[in-house]
């Protein structure tokens, strides 16, 4: 064991856990949009809208995401016409790259927890509000969005540690996240188990807030108080 | 069309061997993992604290530390650690693991916590009564667990199996990191001598799209076997 590596890498890999965090965050937050206006396409009676919305989850959920990843990055950059319209600012970039990859990829899922969640949502719910001559749209805003929100958050939970775990792979595109330092790290010293324990601790440090966040979260806004 | 032309000319038969080199690193990788939650979940389900302690260990931190960086301490540490178990032998020289070992294994580590966790709560989920029947009608040990609670527990468990299966499947794709041609270094090489990384990656991803499909086909049969009788 060299834990003089271990104490020197430690800032290093701190540093970098911002940028996994940016990431996180920012491909959770446009995600989160993505996924409710999929959810509300999945459940749209036309058949089009409906199929379009399956097929895009189903897509994005039935590839890894280091594919998505390249096809964006390096794939997308080969389309001369994309070169020059202002789309190309963003693409060339390979931090926006991974952000735009990891917001389809957890839009596909958190499509597919929401929409479970607004499926076992009590039709009687709905027709009370009816009932009391709320309109269709705040029944839909007051009503089953908080509620859906509620169902969904156990699942979504796991979905934030999956992502988090996902944007490891920004490092397969050149950004130096936690893995892509830890890495470095790793190749240049060839200690692979004190870089693994200080760059696996962070993570699991991670895991371990969302977690019990989500926890403490569930408990406040369980039906029975 | 040209580019996936078999034989010389194009990437055929070059992506048809990658595609058959994930599916063999997958099944390998899942039968690691079922090896692995073989030991481990009979550790979660003991009544000894300690024991409880190593079986939890295992999965949280696999669940909790992303497949890369995993996949990085075997590629970089698994001859590592070979030497050293082979130097306490008196055996000296380097040794080199192939890219399909610790592809296989790496994933097969990672597969065998979500399977413990799936095997985990299927037993659980069987009803006490079964356990303590068995027991009364003087069913040995083995047979307990082999012709009752087995049968029983694969009911619950495939449907989650089929779950741990597609990510095991999509996590091979990171083992194209150490080198081993699957279909993502495939088409990493094709990409880069064609420049058409476009064409290639989104090839790729069409053939992924295709193995998940075709095993959620054959597991729906599987499950249908396994639910008859109910």
């Amino acid at each position: 064991m060299d834990f003089d590596l271990m104490f020197t890498s430690f800032p290093k890999l701190l540093g970098a856990t911002v940028v996994t965090l940016k990431l996180l965050s920012a491909s959770l937050f446009f995600g989160l949009f993505l996924g409710l206006f999929f959810a509300i396409l999945r459940l749209n009676k036309n058949i089009f809208i409906n199929k379009f919305a399956y097929g895009y989850s189903y897509v994005f959920r039935g590839t890894p995401l280091l594919v998505q990843i390249f096809i964006i990055y390096f794939g997308l950059g080969q389309i001369e016409y994309l070169r020059s319209t202002f789309l190309w600012v963003v693409l060339k970039e390979p931090y926006w790259c991974a952000i735009i990859a990891f917001t389809l990829n957890t839009g596909a899922y958190t499509s597919e927890i929401l929409r479970s969640a607004f499926q076992t949502i009590k039709p009687g719910i709905i027709e009370a509000g009816k009932s009391l001559g709320i309109s269709n749209k705040i029944i839909f805003y007051k009503i089953q969005i908080p509620i859906a929100i509620r169902q969904s958050l156990p699942a979504y939970g796991n979905e934030i540690i999956l992502m988090m775990k996902g944007t490891s792979l920004a490092s397969t595109v050149t950004l130096m996240d936690l893995t892509g330092v830890a890495k470095y790290i790793i190749s240049t010293t060839f200690k692979p188990i004190e870089v693994f324990i200080v760059a696996g601790g962070i993570y699991l440090f991670m895991t371990f807030v969302i977690h019990n966040v989500i926890k403490y979260l569930e408990k406040k806004y369980s039906f029975q108080q | 069309m040209e580019l996936l032309a078999f034989g010389k000319t194009g990437w055929g038969d070059e992506l048809f061997y990658a595609t058959l080199m994930t599916i063999a690193v997958s099944v390998t990788a899942m039968l690691v993992g079922f090896l692995f939650a073989l030991i481990f979940t009979p550790l979660k389900l003991s009544k000894y604290k300690t024991l409880n302690f190593v079986g939890n260990f295992y999965t949280t931190v696999i669940r909790g530390v992303p497949e890369l960086l995993v996949i990085y301490l075997f590629f970089f540490g698994g001859s590592g650690a070979i030497m050293y178990v082979a130097s306490i032998f008196g055996y000296y020289e380097y040794i080199e693991i192939n890219a399909f070992i610790t592809g296989a294994v790496a994933i097969g580590i990672i597969s065998g916590a979500y399977s413990t966790e799936v095997f985990r709560g299927a037993i659980q989920s069987i009803d006490k009564g079964q356990f303590e029947a068995a027991k009364v009608l003087g069913i040995s040990k083995f047979g307990q667990f082999y012709k009752i609670i087995l049968p029983q527990m694969l009911r619950l468990a495939i449907p989650n199996l089929s779950n741990v299966w597609q990510i095991t499947l999509k996590d091979t794709s990171l083992i194209s990191v150490t080198g081993l041609v699957e279909i993502m270094r495939q088409s990493y090489i094709a990409a880069g001598s064609t420049r058409d990384p476009l064409f290639f990656y989104s090839f790729a991803a069409v053939l992924y799209l295709l193995l998940t499909y075709i095993s959620m086909k054959l597991i729906n049969k599987l499950e249908v076997k396994y639910s008859r009788g109910y």
